[in-house]
């Protein structure tokens, strides 16, 4: 690990990593050990091993599974639905599963296709179903806070595209820490946001984990591949750039050092008359009127 | 003989005494893209190749 200088053989490897996610716990206030966290887990590296981690420090975490019915040629879905239910069996733990197509009538891809989002790619889609489902589920069933397994490479990514961009108010909201709104948006936290997608890789293998290696057939050519890219080929000239960026960044934000208006309020949000969530939009929220269309347009098709 | 990387489906061919960071970049691979196993062991971007020797490439880049 050039950008800390540190070598490391795999027992003791297998003891840092969850040495320094607690670290990272306690320093961002994530959560404590009394409260309930649900982990939102894809059949992946990052997300398996955050399951795994948490639970080896003693956090009360269960899982969260959304079935996406994407299949792409590679039966995706459904296996990395058995990944992570395998996962969850071996290491008696709690999963929940929710199968989009059994909730919503429809599977992402064809959501997508209907709904006309996401310039004839489903990933607006299915970002936007999952953020949705992942807060209804934490949020009805009780959870103090909801976990993802982006990690550094993931983070620093999306930083890299708001900064080509300058999208002021997601770079004003990018963090390890998003408080959960008294409207109904669940804590947030990415406890693994200061490890490498490499590091994290090789954790997952160490530990014997096993992940869904295949890509999502829908990822290939995105933005954030593209911009992962692009920041590896710099880290391997000049090591540790990834971490700096993102950790100068968050400085940056901390001290009201960025150039984005220190009291820029973020915008106002209502509950959405349908499901209750707090959404920005005029009436319902985005994703109750993605589904609304798309029965419509079924409705008008029959 | 010489030593083989895999990656995915492709297969690279580099001469032994190579250091593996040095046979990813002499390929275009980026380094800090993939992870190097050989007979299922993580090996470290220093390590030298040895004639024989089949390195298999795990990409280590995900999501969209």
């Amino acid at each position: 690990m050039r950008q800390h200088k540190l070598a490391l053989c795999k027992e003791h490897y297998l003891e840092w990593i969850p040495e320094q996610t607690e670290r990272f716990i306690k320093k961002y206030e994530m959560f404590t050990r009394e409260e309930k966290i649900l982990v939102a887990v894809s059949g992946g590296k990052d997300s398996l091993s955050l399951w795994d981690i948490l639970v080896r420090l003693g956090y009360q975490a269960d899982g969260l599974y959304l079935g996406l019915g994407i299949d792409g040629g590679i039966n995706y879905s459904n296996e990395s639905r058995r990944l992570a239910e395998k996962f969850a069996k071996e290491n008696n733990l709690k999963l929940h599963v929710v199968d989009i197509e059994k909730e919503y009538g429809q599977p992402i891809p064809v959501m997508a296709q209907i709904s006309h989002r996401g310039y004839g790619k489903p990933c607006a889609v299915c970002g936007l179903a999952k953020r949705h489902e992942m807060n209804r589920i934490a949020r009805d069933l009780g959870y103090d806070v909801l976990a993802t397994g982006h990690n550094l490479d993931d983070e620093a990514a999306v930083l890299f595209g708001n900064t080509l961009n300058w999208v002021s108010e997601y770079l004003l909201r990018q963090g390890p820490v998003l408080p959960a709104s008294a409207d109904g948006l669940a804590r947030k936290v990415k406890p693994l946001c200061r490890f490498y997608e490499r590091e994290m890789t090789a954790y997952a293998i160490a530990r014997g984990i096993e992940y869904i290696y295949e890509e999502c057939p829908f990822a290939e050519g995105s933005q954030s591949i593209l911009y992962k890219e692009t920041l590896n080929q710099l880290e391997t000239v000049r090591p540790g750039a990834k971490l700096i960026f993102y950790l100068n960044f968050l400085e940056a934000r901390k001290s009201g050092n960025l150039f984005i208006e220190k009291n820029m309020e973020m915008q106002k949000m209502h509950p959405c008359p349908k499901c209750g969530q707090p959404t920005s939009a005029p009436d319902f929220c985005s994703f109750c009127r993605m589904i609304e269309k798309m029965k419509a347009e079924i409705t008008s098709s029959d | 003989m010489a030593v083989k990387l895999i990656l995915r489906d492709k297969e690279y061919e580099v001469r032994p005494g190579m250091a593996l960071v040095d046979a990813l970049k002499k390929n275009n691979i980026v380094p800090e893209s993939v992870i190097a196993t050989r007979d299922g062991e993580m090996i470290t971007d220093d390590e030298i190749l040895r004639d024989g020797d089949v390195v298999k490439l795990i990409a280590v880049i995900s999501g969209g």
